[in-house]
């Protein structure tokens, strides 16, 4: 139909189909065929014919939108909600793979050491996760990768190490974070990782390693096997472009910052990066502090796991201003109606969905059934406020 | 926010957690207990509001604790399928709108050669069916929340938005909420009989009815727009009920969404087919039309046939889940027949699973339908299903037959309905009469 209305436009006057096409997308309905309503003084411009191609485009599909149609055949276009399809899935471990992965043409680049949303359906529902990009950021066929370890009980981590597809079409968030290296480069650099927080640090130093020339890496795993990377990172300690050190935290410990003095004496001299359990960091940012030294530091966190509490919480409605303590019995719309709080509702029965509001982070548990619901920052989950009591402190977007 | 990956790998939906699951509804332990009696299967005592006609209790032989009995079986029945819910299930509402996507999109393309007869009758059946699947297995059930689970926004309550004259949040008012709560209460559910139909005996007579198989017939014609006009409680507002703003902005809001949708079916369109202008915007009008009667038709056998039953509206007051689960199954009626049946009629044929459970996702009714017919039988309550045809023909006989008054014994029904008019003239002649001697 698009196509259409270009030929169109190209066999009459532009000018006229502009104005026709113009008064075409502004008709409210069919009798009241009039131009926008503009304020008194404001002098507003006349759209491109792009932009009236676009709205004529939209009257034509109503009520659904072009883009609707247009991802049929292609989703990954330019200009569509970001999208991406995984082109491999290979091991790194026993328990963590890296995934490729085309991005759609939306696709900005990133910054090494920056992480991805990657939004995947399991078991048909969606979820979102955040994984560090690990891969170069010019290279030729426009994929980028992550490195995914599956962790126990871990719904997204778990689907993506052993049953992603190549071919799985799944969604993407630009890339975010501020965990980068800086320019000029460091004269000396210390990457201090645990795990899959190498992840981040493996960007960076797939990247940058060339413009680095004093590099250290302490890189901790349970065992000789889970070292994630381990071929890549010896290869270059072998080749002196790195030195490494390598720890097994099962038969040797972890490493503690007053292992600092020992394995890394100028530890104070250098820029530091560090990634790892929330416990690490902690001990890091202390030995850091005391030194005074905290600008040399830059932390990445997982962030840490919310545990439901199973009765009660509080909610906090952003927009209104106000928090209410709830039971754990108490559906969310009635705590919120008691303490003032305006909100959408309808049969208060769990079937209407007139109450649907966006869960920002937080748990809640479905009264009828006891099912809780999980919303991590970024999440935004719809939740039914009138079958929904609080399992935990809850940030309810109105 | 920071990044890196697995750690924030959360259980969702309790699954996986070990948390305990809550028990389902508050006891002794609150005080604060929901303001919604239908949210608890407890219920202290049965009782029986008659309807004004005095007809029987179609549930007196189930005692209290038969009723939470029968919640609870149907709770386990709605969990089941929530627990089974998934990546099937998601497949398949993408591939109905694939489908109907690219129905819609073939139909259209034919139609900008609806000039010649073979173009214009293919086009006008695809565009018909693609119309009947986005108004019931798809936008009827998004709309209902049925898909919110998959939390994909596209495909999610709050952002659906149908090819129909009603705007989709109108509906989900006047549908979702006031028709699935108080389904088939006289005086409170507006869908038995649209405000403009008797549908039941125990509503009241006025010789107005008399016109009603014309009221249905001109309704199932222009279908879209009595949904539109029946979701913006018009009659309402005629009435001098309701409220002034909320109607005009409502209003507007409708207005804009028949413009919209006329623009597209009778403008542009026939527009860009060019010399086919005109035969375009009659196979859209078919479509719409064929659309407009299938939807009535169905709509119609959910809940008007015989074997339906009404209630009071003091029957509800404090009512436990387990009397609405009731009142869910004796108020509607299933419609028998083939899987595309089943799809072209948005599952609407297993009302009666569709109006205990309005969430659980369209194509699952089917498989839960055996499981509720044998509740129904265990608990002696009747099951109302037949093949279309049948419950078509059994709306219709209800619509002509209810257009006249109840029949009282001894006397015709023709007779009363004379009689009553006679007196509403005279009434009216009197109450005119003090007016002109003034
Ligand atoms: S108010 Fe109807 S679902 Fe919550």
């Amino acid at each position: 139909m698009f196509v259409l209305c270009e030929q169109f436009g190209a066999r009459f006057s532009r000018a006229l189909v502009r104005k026709l096409a113009y008064l075409i997308a502004h008709s409210g309905t069919m009798t009241a065929v009039l131009p926008l309503r503009t304020t008194p003084g404001s002098t507003r411009s006349r759209p491109s014919l792009r932009t009236v191609l676009r709205r004529v485009a939209e009257a034509v599909v109503t009520p659904v939108l072009p883009d609707d149609y247009l991802d049929l055949i292609a989703p990954m276009r330019a200009g569509a909600d970001l999208r991406g399809r995984v082109v491999s899935v290979t091991p790194e471990t026993r328990d963590a793979v890296t995934v490729r992965i085309k991005p759609g043409r939306s696709w900005a680049g990133h910054v090494p050491g920056q992480y991805i949303r990657i939004g995947v359906d399991v078991d048909g529902v969606r979820n979102w996760r955040a994984y560090s990009l690990t891969s170069p950021v010019d290279a030729s066929d426009g994929i980028i990768s992550i490195c995914v370890k599956a962790i126990p009980d871990g719904k997204v981590s778990n689907h993506v190490v052993r049953a992603l597809q190549p071919g799985t079409l799944i969604h993407l968030d630009q890339a975010t974070g501020d965990f980068t290296l800086p320019s000029p480069r460091p004269a000396r650099a210390l990457f201090v990782t645990a795990g899959s927080g190498v992840t981040p640090v493996m960007g960076m130093l797939r990247n940058h390693l060339d413009e680095l020339h004093d590099v250290v890496v302490i890189h901790s795993a349970p065992t000789e096997p889970d070292v994630i990377f381990a071929a890549e990172l010896r290869e270059w300690a072998e080749a002196g472009r790195i030195r490494l050190v390598e720890r097994h935290t099962d038969t040797q410990g972890m490493v503690g910052t007053d292992a600092l003095d020992e394995l890394v004496p100028d530890w104070r001299f250098r820029e530091t990066w560090a990634c790892g359990p929330t416990g690490m960091l902690d001990a890091f940012e202390a030995a850091w502090a005391d030194a005074e030294i905290t600008d040399r530091l830059h932390t990445e966190r997982f962030r840490p796991v919310i545990i439901a509490e199973g009765e009660g919480g509080t909610v906090t409605f952003g927009t209104q201003r106000i928090t209410v303590d709830a039971d754990g019995a108490t559906p969310i719309l009635d705590a919120g109606e008691a303490a003032g709080v305006l909100m959408p509702s309808g049969c208060r029965m769990g079937i209407c969905f007139g109450c649907v509001v966006p869960l920002k982070e937080g748990a809640v548990r479905d009264l009828r059934n006891g099912d809780l619901t999980i919303a991590a920052k970024g999440d935004g989950i719809r939740i039914q406020t009138c079958v929904s009591a609080a399992a935990g402190h809850c940030e309810i977007d109105l | 926010m920071t990044a890196t990956a697995e750690k924030f790998d959360l259980t969702i939906d309790g699954t996986a957690a070990s948390t305990p699951k809550a028990p389902g509804v508050p006891s002794a332990r609150s005080a604060t207990r929901p303001t919604n009696t239908r949210l608890s299967t407890a219920i202290a005592e049965r009782r029986h509001v008659p309807k004004r006609s005095g007809k029987a209790d179609p549930t007196a032989h189930l005692t209290a604790e038969d009723v939470e009995a029968l919640a609870m079986e149907l709770d386990e029945l709605r969990q089941g399928v929530l627990e089974s819910r998934g990546v099937e299930d998601a497949a398949y509402i993408r591939k109905v709108i694939d489908v109907q996507r690219k129905i819609e999109l073939a139909s259209r393309a034919v139609l900008l050669f609806a000039i010649f007869p073979p173009a214009w009758i293919v086009g006008t059946a695809g565009l018909s069916v693609a119309k009947i699947l986005d108004n019931m297995e798809v936008g009827h059930n998004i709309l209902h929340g049925q898909w919110d689970w998959m939390r994909d926004p596209k495909i999610h309550s709050t952002t659906w938005e149908w090819d129909s004259a009603t705007p989709a949040a109108l509906w989900k008012h006047s549908h979702n909420e006031l028709h699935h709560t108080w389904t088939n209460v006289i005086g409170k559910d507006n869908d038995l009989g649209y405000g403009i139909m008797r549908v039941d005996e125990d509503q009241r007579w006025t010789p107005a009815y008399l016109g009603q198989p014309i009221y249905n017939f001109l309704n199932m014609c222009f279908f879209q727009y009595g949904i539109a006009a029946y979701d913006l409680e018009i009659g309402k507002q005629l009435a001098g009920r309701g409220d002034k703003e909320d109607f005009k902005r409502n209003g507007k809001m409708v207005l804009r969404k028949v413009g919209r949708q006329a623009r597209k079916d009778y403008l542009l369109h026939p527009l860009l087919s060019g010399p086919s202008f005109l035969h375009t915007m009659a196979a859209n009008a078919t479509a719409n039309f064929v659309r407009n009667v299938w939807t009535h038709s169905i709509i119609m056998c959910g809940h008007f046939p015989a074997g339906v039953e009404t209630f009071a509206r003091a029957s509800i007051d404090g009512e436990s889940r387990g009397e609405w689960y009731l009142r869910q199954m004796l108020g509607s009626a299933n419609i028998s027949g083939s899987k595309a049946l089943h799809i072209m009629s948005g599952n609407l044929s297993h009302q009666i699973e569709h109006h205990l459970f309005p969430d659980l996702p369209s194509n699952r009714y089917g498989e839960i339908a055996p499981r509720v017919q044998e509740i129904c039988e265990r608990y002696g309550l009747t099951y109302t299903t037949g093949p279309l045809y049948k419950q078509v023909a059994s709306a219709w006989g209800q619509v002509i037959s209810l257009s006249l008054p109840n029949p009282e014994p001894g006397r015709r029904r023709v007779g009363i309905a004379a009689q009553q008019i006679g007196k509403q003239v005279r009434r009216k002649l009197r109450n005119r009469r003090p007016v002109r001697t003034a």
